[in-house]
């Protein structure tokens, strides 16, 4: 037996349900991720809203960008940070002060900020936007012709640049020369 | 049909949310690994807004999607050159909280 279109009693589809849902869990993976008081609740709770936008992007028919999110995002970059947190974490400092003292000035330009956003958004036209179910899938056909033709130069200069941040970053993070080298991983 | 998943605006306004929370923590953190957690929340919000915009307005089909794919590869080197930069810090300061770097005020 198929499902009804709209769900009863709440007048909404599944794909409404199920974006409200991944949008509920991202933005509260993120309130979560800038005022936990614990850094490593931090980091776990940054991976469960990377996760979450990675299920928007699919909703929006980018499931190549929803791989690259899993893999590079989850896979690379949270272990990264995870790995930092773990390297500089000491019991000394003071857990109950998390935020500096600008805290109010910063709430307050936050506010305004999504202030502005939802101003401009609900003021723009946006022209004809295609109304869907949701956004089919379009494959890589697009993505890969907009990446290698008019973006190509910049696709090119990505590679350079993650060459330089991977010498950069070794050469950064390098034991200084005297010291016992091989203490630590990094 | 849907009435929110299949309009432009909830996701814009998702992403402009998601902008400013990482904006407030970028500003309000005292440690320098949860400014550039906050810094990758903002980078995902323009993605977001990105793939939107590259699903709903069918003359900019793919380019959003491109977008989003450079905007991840350059934020992998960001976030590497970044977390080597707070190591280094950390080895001489012994401490990741951004208030107390203040070496090069004095």
């Amino acid at each position: 037996m198929p499902l009804p279109d709209v769900i009863p009693f709440i007048g909404l589809g599944w794909s409404d349900v199920l974006f409200l849902l991944l949008g509920g869990v991202v933005l509260a993976a993120a309130f979560g991720v800038v005022f936990g008081r614990d850094i490593i609740k931090s980091g776990l709770f940054l991976i469960l809203t990377l996760g979450a936008l990675a299920g928007i992007y699919v909703m929006l028919g980018a499931a190549i960008v929803a791989g690259a999110q899993v893999l590079v995002y989850i896979g690379a970059i949270s272990v990264l940070i995870l790995f930092a947190i773990m390297l500089t974490q000491s019991k000394v400092a003071p857990l109950k002060l998390a935020f500096q003292t600008q805290v109010a000035p910063a709430a307050l330009a936050a506010v305004l900020l999504a202030l502005l956003f939802g101003l401009a958004f609900g003021s723009t036209d946006w022209g004809s936007t295609v109304f869907t179910d949701t956004p089919a899938a379009t494959g890589t056909a697009p993505v890969a012709a907009a990446l290698f033709g008019p973006y190509l130069l910049a696709f090119e200069i990505a590679s350079v640049l993650i060459l330089a941040a991977v010498i950069g970053g070794l050469y950064l993070a390098m034991e200084p020369k005297g010291d016992e080298v091989g203490e630590e991983l990094l | 049909m849907s009435q929110i998943a299949g309009h432009l605006e909830p996701y814009l306004v998702l992403a402009g949310m998601l902008f400013a929370i990482g904006s407030f923590g970028f500003l309000a953190r005292r440690n320098a690994i949860s400014m550039l957690m906050s810094i990758e929340l903002m980078l995902n919000a323009v993605n977001l807004a990105a793939l939107a915009l590259g699903a709903f307005i069918p003359s900019l089909a793919g380019q959003g999607a491109a977008f989003a794919l450079l905007i991840i590869a350059v934020a992998a080197a960001e976030a590497t050159v970044g977390l080597a930069i707070v190591i280094a810090i950390f080895r001489n300061r012994k401490t990741p909280l951004v208030d107390e770097y203040d070496t090069m005020r004095q």
